[in-house]
């Protein structure tokens, strides 16, 4: 039976999902990429919250053992490579073009790849639950924490295959990202517009530089330990087997040589979009921009000798220990003066609370907390009681989901209005704000409590009686009001993408060059190249007896 | 959205960061205030009762002060900010007036942190160095702990003692220093060794020694667990250390050095042991057993606990154990020894013998 009208449509619909699967346009596949990181996002969420109802209660049996050592392996794992990389990825591939005034990437065919290279290694990963023949039944995922110690992940002490769906998947996801960093890199170094100077390109293209300048240097040693493992396991290699004489320090050491400048390679794309969303809400330009790009420059150089801080208890010599407590403090420093600038921003200024500059607020506060029980986690004494306790996995929440998260939500809804030409609902951004906001302090104040009253991360259960039963029921309670806050952020962006409001080239009144482009920008960014004289070039059209150029 | 509307949301906004604020202090203080039954069991790092303890105790509290100083004063900044330069109902439109940077400020916000950093990093040097190089006096209790998948191995080298689980220590007084130094190794995967109120931690790695020493100042029950995850019980690694005083710690030694003597009353429980795969795993003085992978048995009635804390040492626990180890500890490497009741029974009173 022959229907032309509905085939003719099935082919469109064909077609089109075709043109995003063969697509090489940076922003087609920049918001693959965050398509891809807030799915697994998703996922990853679903993991936390079945760990929290287990540790609701102590003794609590609605988990087994094997099952939460999965799932929290499953959730650090994921959440860093598969939702976090992503993310950051996707942002710089659709802002770093449209903001250096280019018309793609260096290499569009290389980004192509890197994104389906990350896309493959996720998949891998998550194939284990299904195909890796593990210990307990057909399938099972890999059990061995995300930074994965050895001897455990060793062939006597993890059989089967979960431990190789890991390395792999890790380890193809690691070149996708190498792909990225270096298109990215090679783009602003070499495509900027006419006028753009490296000290006129906005903050954000500047973080990303040296975000994916990080990349590039931190996942040689990731991806040379996942080999080594590999070789470990399969070829009889030694490296990391102790039973031969290997050394699991080692392990250690290569793992965090990448896992330390990771959480920066992470944050600083938090630190980009705070830039350029403090200054357009508060209204003045962002306060010492020489002094934030050198600060961030500091960061990411003092990140690469700061990693054995993660090992304090390995029984380093008091030499070692002191040395890299103190490298740890001194990436405060830089850390502080960023806050203090983004303050500087806000200060004279005529604030609008708008949801994108709500999530920058809410970043600023729980960034501040983080920093500072990050300095407690660098007095090395201190660190030999509060290392791998809960006080670390809330203060590492706190970077990762209070400040990263926060600033990622806060850049979806500032720049939503470019990539779809319509609005995200205020009233429901409000919502999600404040449930969030409030979930996230109800869960992750808390939780440094019982890491206090001695309570190690990556346990299943617990005993009562250790005064640790109330502080955990709190815990679990506050998913409650954050998995509401992120369902509200999902209804609000399918019903945004039909009903929003349809809005114009700069609805924020904002003045980097992706806003004087349409909504969403055509397939070559600007029909002409610009040229810009100032590091706010859309300021200096919108006044132009005032321009920015005259005083920088 | 109008201006009055937006004047409402902000106000809004303030109310509820407040509130925000507020719960940050609140929450902690009211839940610590609200202990458990005997608090002396709460493993917290605030209560330390030994000297390394007591050092990293003192020296957080000065790293708590100077963050707590810091929050104040930047948080008062963003909320000062927040508040004071939120844009008004009346406002005229216009831009503000631009600022593009300060190089006094900036130099001001770089000296201030750069001090504190120079305070913290003395500090932190000094109580590294007063724990990590501490001598080892004369007086000291050597003992050797080997981590295994998911229990403890305890050894007392000059005492000739073999035991699991419970550390036993004597305590520490002005008069007569006692303190222990514990050499760390691992027999598989690392674990690390961590009872919060008497010492920060120390990993247990295997084809490497690490060393640790605490000074207990109070006699009692200290508990704490493995704290680097080591596999699928690592929930279930639990330790515990009884501090006595000098007379009871005598006391303790000599019953551990004890030899049992035979008893033909519980023999057929003895034949049950050395006739199944016990013997394979377990060490027990007197018996043919002398197994190294699971925990030495000899005087197994002295410890209150049975699986390293998975459940109390009582007489039907020991048999539930026996029968089904996986029942409280799944995972745990201890299969399930499928005894007739017959068996069972002997074995029960003949392991009830071993105190």
């Amino acid at each position: 039976m022959s229907m032309p009208g509905s085939s003719s449509a099935a082919r469109s619909v064909f077609e089109r999902l075709h043109s995003w699967v063969v697509t090489v346009d940076h922003k087609k596949l920049g918001l693959m990429y965050i398509m891809y990181g807030l799915l697994f996002f998703v996922v990853a969420g679903v993991e936390a919250s079945l760990m929290r109802i287990q540790l609701a209660v102590p003794n609590n049996h609605f988990l087994s053992p094997q099952v939460f050592n999965q799932l929290f392996t499953m959730h650090g794992t994921t959440m860093v490579f598969l939702v976090g990389m992503p993310i950051i990825f996707g942002f710089a591939n659709y802002l770093v073009p449209l903001m250096i005034g280019a018309r793609d990437l260096a290499f569009p065919r290389l980004n192509a790849f890197g994104f389906w290279l990350s896309v493959f290694g996720g998949l891998l990963l998550y194939f284990s639950i299904i195909g890796a023949m593990g210990m307990y039944g057909a399938g099972s995922a890999p059990d061995v924490g995300w930074f994965a110690y050895s001897p455990l992940t060793s062939k006597a002490f993890s059989r089967g295959h979960s431990t190789d769906y890991w390395t792999l998947g890790v380890l193809v996801g690691g070149f996708g990202s190498i792909a990225t960093a270096a298109n990215i890199v090679t783009t602003i170094v070499c495509l900027r517009c006419p006028g753009m100077t490296l000290m006129k390109m906005p903050l954000l293209v500047w973080l990303n530089l040296l975000m994916c300048g990080m990349v590039l240097m931190v996942m040689s040693p990731l991806t040379a330990a996942q080999i080594m493992l590999l070789l470990d396991r399969y070829l009889g290699a030694h490296f990391f087997d102790t039973q031969a004489g290997g050394s699991a320090v080692l392990w250690q050491h290569f793992f965090w040589i990448f896992g330390h400048p990771e959480v920066y390679v992470l944050i600083i794309p938090g630190f980009a979009f705070a830039s350029e969303i403090i200054p357009v809400f508060s209204r003045k330009a962002i306060f010492g921009y020489p002094v934030m790009v050198g600060a961030t420059v500091t960061i990411a150089f003092v990140s690469f000798g700061v990693w054995a801080h993660h090992m304090f208890c390995v029984g380093m010599t008091s030499v070692g220990n002191t040395f890299f407590a103190i490298s740890t403090m001194l990436v405060g420093v830089p850390t502080g003066i960023k806050i203090f600038n983004w303050i500087g921003t806000m200060w004279g200024g005529k604030i609008r609370f708008d949801t994108p500059m709500l999530f920058c607020l809410g970043f600023l506060f729980q960034f501040l907390i983080a920093g500072l029980t990050g300095v407690m986690l660098a007095v090395t004494p201190f660190d030999w009681q509060l290392s791998d306790s809960y006080f670390v996995v809330a203060h590492f929440h706190f970077v990762l989901v209070g400040s990263l998260l926060f600033t990622i939500f806060a850049a979806i809804y500032y720049w939503f209005p470019k990539a779809t030409g319509r609005m995200l609902s205020e009233r429901l951004g409000k919502w999600h704000f404040w449930l969030f906001i409030i979930g996230f302090h109800v869960t992750f104040d808390t939780m440094h409590i019982p890491g206090i009253l001695g309570m190690p991360r990556r346990i299943y259960t617990y005993e009562a009686g250790r005064g640790w039963e109330t502080l955990n029921l709190i815990c679990s309670l506050g998913v409650v009001l954050q998995a509401a806050a992120v369902l509200i952020f999902v209804w609000n962006v399918l019903r945004s993408l039909i009903k929003g409001q349809r809005t114009g080239n700069d609805p924020w009144d904002a003045w980097t060059l992706e806003w004087s482009t349409t909504s969403p920008p055509p397939e070559y960014n600007f029909a002409e190249r610009p040229v810009i004289r100032s590091r706010r070039p859309l300021w200096d059209v919108k006044h132009p007896t005032d321009p920015d150029w005259k005083y920088e | 959205m109008t201006n009055v509307g937006k004047a409402r949301s902000e106000r809004c906004a303030l109310t509820a960061s407040s509130l925000v604020f507020s719960a940050f202090f609140l929450v902690p203080l009211t839940l610590v205030a609200a202990a458990a039954p005997d608090s002396s069991l709460i493993p917290s790092i605030f209560s330390p009762e030994s000297t390394p303890a007591h050092s990293i105790h003192q020296l957080s509290l000065l790293v708590l002060a100077i963050s707590a100083a810091i929050f104040l004063v930047v948080v008062g900044l963003i909320a000062y900010a927040a508040i004071r330069f939120r844009r008004r109902a009346e406002d005229d439109g216009k831009e503000p007036p631009q600022v593009y940077g300060s190089n006094p400020v900036e130099v001001a916000w770089t000296t201030v942190p750069l001090l504190i950093v120079v305070v913290l990093a003395l500090a932190t040097a000094r109580v590294i160095q007063e724990v990590q190089n501490a001598p080892q006096p004369e007086s000291a209790l050597d003992v050797q702990v080997i981590g295994h998948q998911w229990w403890w191995e305890i050894r007392y080298p000059k005492l000739g003692i073999l035991t699991a689980n419970e550390l036993h220590v004597p305590v520490s007084s002005e008069n007569r220093r006692a303190p222990t130094f514990i050499e760390l190794r691992s027999a598989d995967v690392a674990h690390s060794f961590w009872v919060p109120r008497l010492a920060g931690k120390t990993d247990l790695i295997p084809n490497r020694v690490n060393k640790m020493w605490m000074e207990p100042t109070r006699t009692g029950l200290f508990l704490g667990q493995c704290a680097e995850y080591c596999g699928t019980e690592h929930a279930k690694m639990l330790l515990r250390v009884y501090v006595h005083t000098p007379e009871e710690f005598e006391r303790w030694v000599s019953e551990q050095k004890a030899i049992i003597a035979r008893n033909p009353e519980v023999a057929a429980g003895r034949l049950v042991f050395e006739r199944t795969a016990c013997v394979n795993c377990h060490t027990l003085n007197g018996t043919i057993g002398d197994g190294r992978f699971g925990p030495d048995l000899t005087h197994l009635m002295s410890r209150e606990t049975l699986g390293s804390g998975a459940l109390p040492n009582s007489p039907e626990n020991l048999r539930a154990w026996i029968q089904q180890p996986d029942r409280f500890k799944p995972g745990v490497l201890m299969p399930g020894m499928n005894l007739t009741a017959t068996e069972l029974d002997q074995l029960a009173a003949y392991l009830a013998t071993l105190k």
